[in-house]
């Protein structure tokens, strides 16, 4: 049999996800370089947990580290930050009346200006839209990614698939 | 259903998130109302956007780098992988050492007090220990490094009152590497050195042995384990930190070799 260390079966099962990983990190961080150091910081501390790895998505539970490791280092260096607290009052899902035009907007998006909007959307809400269109990842690995309930998820896709719409289908009206 | 309970299912129903029955109430509610239908037509188109955009970046390629060198540094001494180690060694396995080591020790207990020799064996062990120590640090080990035992025999002619048997037992593994000369007991004795692996088993061989005992472990000392028997008139004792059943292995190859 051949003998492997835990670190050599660390490289190969969990380094593969790296791309995933690092996507998260930059989307949550907003920037390439805290993105960096989020991502070596993540992957250090998941190989300390790795023996704890009980089964189950590798790329979740991976994720799932790379996640915290973001929220920690977000409070810890960007406190001014205001968390972009969102006001679901406010934003609940009136009714919208989408017309025809604004389908085309849609369909016309360039990635600059999706990018641009994604970016702008509070981070609870940004994260479902990166796991979910992004990772492809099912509801039960968001729910577990983000330690929220699979009904959250849902509800939290729901607002965030609506605000970027309306952000995207409001000519200037982003920073408003 | 109603048109907010419909806003709320919205993702579920794109993403093949809902159970059946309410992507039946879905779609009889699309029918029915056209601004959830539009809504939904608008939601589908984002969706169709944000994936057509690929969004999702890249790692750089020096990150993959400087993770994997953070992790060599991370596990330095990093050790083989024990949960490894154990699969391979079947319990079975185990449970025989286990019940061999008890035989042993029971045996051990019962010959020691009849041999009467418990302290002159426990100034043996205690030279033996300090002697084979002392080999594995800096170049000590071999006087006459050789795997050969035509060499390593004649290699004691004149340096020794005795001609002590030398055996290779590379073909079971415990290749013979050299010779050396050492002194216990107030006598000068032959060191015989084998490897098992890394391992440094020292065999000590001198004459005056009345009779034949077969080998027998001794109470280990700091990790090393020990074992001694008689044969052809000489006393042998092995001495190395390889796991008991090796050492048990390699001292009745090494008794069988020797005609008595």
């Amino acid at each position: 049999m051949p003998e492997t260390t835990s670190r050599e079966r660390f490289e190969q099962e969990v380094l593969p996800h790296l791309d995933a990983a690092y996507s998260l990190a930059r989307w949550l961080t907003r920037n390439e370089h805290d993105a960096q150091d989020v991502t070596q910081e993540a992957f250090l501390r998941a190989f300390r947990f790795f023996d704890g790895y009980q089964g189950g998505s590798l790329r979740a539970w991976l994720l799932t580290i790379v996640r915290n490791t973001c929220y920690t280092w977000l409070r810890h260096n960007r406190p001014a930050d205001p968390g972009e607290e969102f006001d679901e009052e406010i934003h609940s899902p009136g009714s919208p009346s989408v017309a025809d035009p604004e389908l085309q907007l849609l369909a016309r998006a360039d990635q600059e200006t999706l990018r641009h909007a994604l970016e702008e959307l509070p981070e609870i809400f940004r994260e479902v839209i990166v796991l979910r269109e992004l990772e492809g990842m099912s509801y039960k690995e968001i729910a577990d990614v983000a330690s929220i309930s699979i009904g959250t998820v849902m509800s939290r896709l729901a607002r965030a698939r609506t605000r970027l719409r309306d952000v995207l289908c409001a000519p200037q009206g982003k920073e408003s | 259903m109603s048109c907010k309970l419909t806003q709320s299912y919205a993702p579920g129903y794109l993403d093949g998130e809902l159970d059946l029955l309410r992507k039946i109430e879905m779609e009889q509610h699309l029918e029915n109302c056209a601004d959830c239908a539009r809504e939904l037509e608008s939601l589908r188109a984002l969706r169709v956007a944000l994936r057509r955009s690929n969004l999702a970046y890249s790692a750089p390629a020096a990150l993959r780098g400087q993770i994997v060198s953070a992790l060599r540094s991370a596990a330095p001494g990093e050790k083989r992988e024990r949960r490894n180690a154990w699969l391979a060694f079947p319990v079975w396995q185990w449970a025989t050492a286990f019940a061999a080591l008890v035989v042993i020790s029971v045996a051990a207990w019962r010959i020691v007090p009849v041999l009467s020799g418990a302290s002159a064996e426990q100034r043996i062990a205690a030279e033996v220990f300090t002697s084979h120590v002392r080999s594995l640090q800096g170049d000590h080990l071999a006087d006459v490094a050789s795997t050969d035992q035509h060499t390593v025999k004649p290699w004691f002619d004149g340096k020794l009152d005795f001609s002590p048997p030398v055996e290779d037992l590379a073909s079971d593994g415990f290749p013979l590497v050299g010779g050396r000369l050492d002194y216990l007991e107030g006598r000068g004795v032959a060191a015989l050195i084998y490897r098992r692996r890394q391992h440094v088993i020292n065999v000590y061989v001198w004459p005056g042995a009345a009779g034949t005992i077969s080998a027998r472990s001794l109470a280990p000392r700091q990790g090393y384990n020990m074992m001694e028997w008689s044969r052809a008139g000489f006393h042998f004792w092995a001495i190395s930190d390889v796991n008991p059943q090796d050492l048990s292995a390699f001292a009745r190859l090494l008794e069988a070799r020797i005609s008595p």
